[in-house]
């Protein structure tokens, strides 16, 4: 049997989804998206022009081929990421969102309450909503119970390519979770998208790691190369790590003896 | 709470002794320091040291590779729209102060308009309205309608007009304006007085709590700099840097920009009080990348291709192109005295012709109209 990822009743086969953002030009991009295998790419609409289609980056993706995903990206209330998203269904760009409410635009951290309202609006709005969030497994859980298609989780801050700095937050979510988990930002290396793939990670979202790449096709690939990596080891069941060596003679052999 | 307090008590003398009497270690302390991310006053003072000047090159690869993590290999265009040149400030360079024989013009609602589809047609989808400080001729009234007008084509309109009250600043917001631009000039009081002679702009602290005004009444976007040939450029570095960290602390929810103008020729023929030369002006803007990773840095054509080209890799991320410093000046069928010369000329596509050859993005659109307004009042 294949090994889909469902989202929201959609199969997928890639596990590792593509942000559209700082590549060094839209040809790149597109080359970059071809190498990584995925069938899902965000795209920030404030970069979207609406106005003037044709003109910007949506023309270098092939719709499809990727399912567009736009995020609200600039919003920093709950109002504000509604309106975002409003717009682009009405653009017919699609009704997935990935929702992203971030007050802060210097560490780029997400809103948890401003979030959790958003998501309750979008959804009676009939969105198929993606939500952003800090890796907080009982805010997880009350997406989810909303009725969220998806948990995005950060590894560590938006760009910052330092990988699963909340791992252990990640692993609760993942344990409790009944919908897909993507671990999205900071994965900076294809070694980190594997470790959260081998945690049992769904999927994964790279921008920065790829974008800013010297060689930004070559990374893409590397990305899927290692999201394959870590979900072929998750499904094989990796040997438990063990916390000290073991003794090969087993302490309690002398009962074996006594009897 | 006012950055004036804080401004109060940095020891600048004792940040001034220790920028010149650097030496190769503390400039390699501070490079270490800057790449995690906790680089203090004194580093930075270091940045900008003599000493660091001969590891120019160190400092450039070091701004290169932390804007090329934050903002990726990309350049934000934007386009000035000058609304007016009447002034009610007396301030010794610039081409607008009041006692200027100069034509004045102050462009109607409809003409700015005009110009601003021009804009558009230039490919621009963020533009900057300028104005001199005149709170009647460009009063809250008059940009609201300015913006009313603009608002329904312009993805992102910002001011850097005269200065105004937290409640005007709120009503502007809301009418959809997401960035305001006001630079201190100088930090130095003494300097400060004796360059802005008469007028609104004399006020030293009003002028310098404006961004944090603005930012409480929900602006988006906070930009700040200085001009430099008023001051020594090292003590008014130093301030900004204390200025810009103060308001990301303080104005955490606004993205916050900054920029360092040279001053240029204009009317009335002021001649600098202070110079710097090319080698330290690229010195300062690698500091401020080092100093501020998360913060944009404006370059506009003020400066020469050859080296707005050289500074687009070094941590500049929004540029302007293809301006005009008079109302009225992209249409051109109007005449009215420009702020001040420019040296770059190369048109828009030119320029972003240009970034692209270089391995960059020109980014023209990166923010949207609903996005204004403030939620939270």
């Amino acid at each position: 049997m294949a090994d889909e990822l469902i989202i929201a009743g959609r199969a997928f086969c890639s596990r590792l989804m593509v942000g559209t953002g700082k590549f060094p030009s839209p040809e790149v991009m597109r080359d970059a998206l071809d190498a990584s295998g995925t069938e899902i790419v965000t795209v920030a609409l404030r970069r979207v022009d609406l106005e003037y289609p044709g003109q910007d980056l949506l023309s270098f993706i092939d719709r499809s081929r990727y399912l567009l995903l736009p995020n609200t990206s600039g919003a920093r209330t709950a109002k504000e990421a509604v309106r975002l998203a409003r717009l682009a269904k009405a653009a017919g760009l699609s009704d997935w969102v990935k929702l992203e409410v971030v007050p802060d635009p210097r560490y780029l951290l997400p809103d948890p309450v401003e979030t959790l309202k958003a998501a309750e609006e979008l959804l009676s709005l009939g969105f198929v909503v993606l939500p952003y969030i800090n890796a907080d497994p009982v805010l997880a859980k009350r997406l989810e119970a909303l009725g969220t298609a998806t948990v995005m989780p950060l590894g560590s801050p938006i760009g910052s390519n330092r990988g699963l700095k909340t791992r252990d937050a990640i692993a609760i979510i993942i344990e409790q979770a009944e919908v897909p988990v993507v671990v999205d930002a900071g994965l900076g290396a294809p070694s980190h998208a594997a470790e959260a793939m081998e945690m049992g990670a769904d999927a994964v979202l790279v921008n920065t790691a790829i974008a800013t790449a010297e060689d930004p096709v070559r990374m893409a690939r590397a990305f899927r190369l290692g999201v394959e990596a870590g979900r072929e080891a998750f499904l094989a069941g990796r040997a438990p790590v063990k916390e000290r060596a073991e003794a090969s003679s087993p302490l309690t052999g002398f009962l074996e003896t006594i009897s | 709470m006012s950055f004036v307090q804080e401004l109060d008590h940095l020891p600048f003398e004792e940040l001034e002794a220790a920028a010149l009497s650097s030496n190769d270690d503390s400039v390699s302390r501070a490079l270490s320091r800057s790449a995690l991310g906790g680089l203090d006053l004194h580093d930075f003072a270091a940045l900008i040291s003599p000493a660091a000047g001969k590891r120019l090159e160190d400092l450039a690869r070091v701004a290169h590779a932390l804007t090329v993590q934050r903002f990726g290999r990309t350049i934000q265009l934007f386009a000035p729209l000058y609304v007016s040149n009447e002034c009610v400030s007396t301030c010794a360079y610039c081409g607008f102060s009041r006692p200027n024989q100069v034509s004045r013009l102050t462009l109607s609602p409809k003409d700015v308009l005009e110009e601003a589809r021009l804009l558009l047609g230039q490919g621009f989808r963020h533009i900057l309205l300028v104005s001199g400080d005149h709170p009647k001729k460009v009063s809250t009234s008059y940009l609201e309608e300015v913006i009313g007008l603009l608002h329904p084509i312009v993805p992102s309109i910002s001011l850097e007009v005269a200065t105004f009250p937290e409640e005007d600043y709120r009503r502007l917001a809301s009418a959809g304006v997401e960035g305001v631009v006001v630079y201190q000039e100088t930090y130095k009081r003494d300097t400060y007085s004796a360059v802005h002679l008469k007028g609104p702009k004399r006020n030293f602290q009003w002028r310098l709590d404006t961004p944090e005004r603005a930012a409480r009444a929900g602006m988006r976007r906070i930009g700040i700099g200085v001009l430099l040939g008023l001051a020594n450029w090292m003590r008014d570095a130093l301030a900004l840097v204390a200025h810009a960290r103060y308001l990301m602390r303080r104005c955490w929810q606004s993205f916050l920009t900054v920029s360092v103008p040279r001053l240029r020729p204009a009317a009335g023929g002021f001649v600098p009080l202070h110079s710097i030369g090319d080698r330290e002006f690229v010195q300062l803007v690698c500091s401020l990348r080092l100093a501020l990773p998360e913060a944009g840095i404006v370059l506009s054509t003020r400066e020469r291709p050859e080296l707005r080209d050289g500074l687009l890799r070094l941590g500049v991320t929004h540029m302007s192109a293809g301006s005009r410093t008079m109302p009225g000046g992209y249409k051109g069928q109007v005449y009215a005295e420009p702020q001040f010369e420019l040296e770059d000329h190369r048109t828009p596509a030119e320029m972003a012709e240009r970034v692209r050859a270089l391995g960059y993005d020109p980014v023209w659109k990166d923010w949207e109209a609903v996005l204004h307004g403030y939620d939270h009042c």
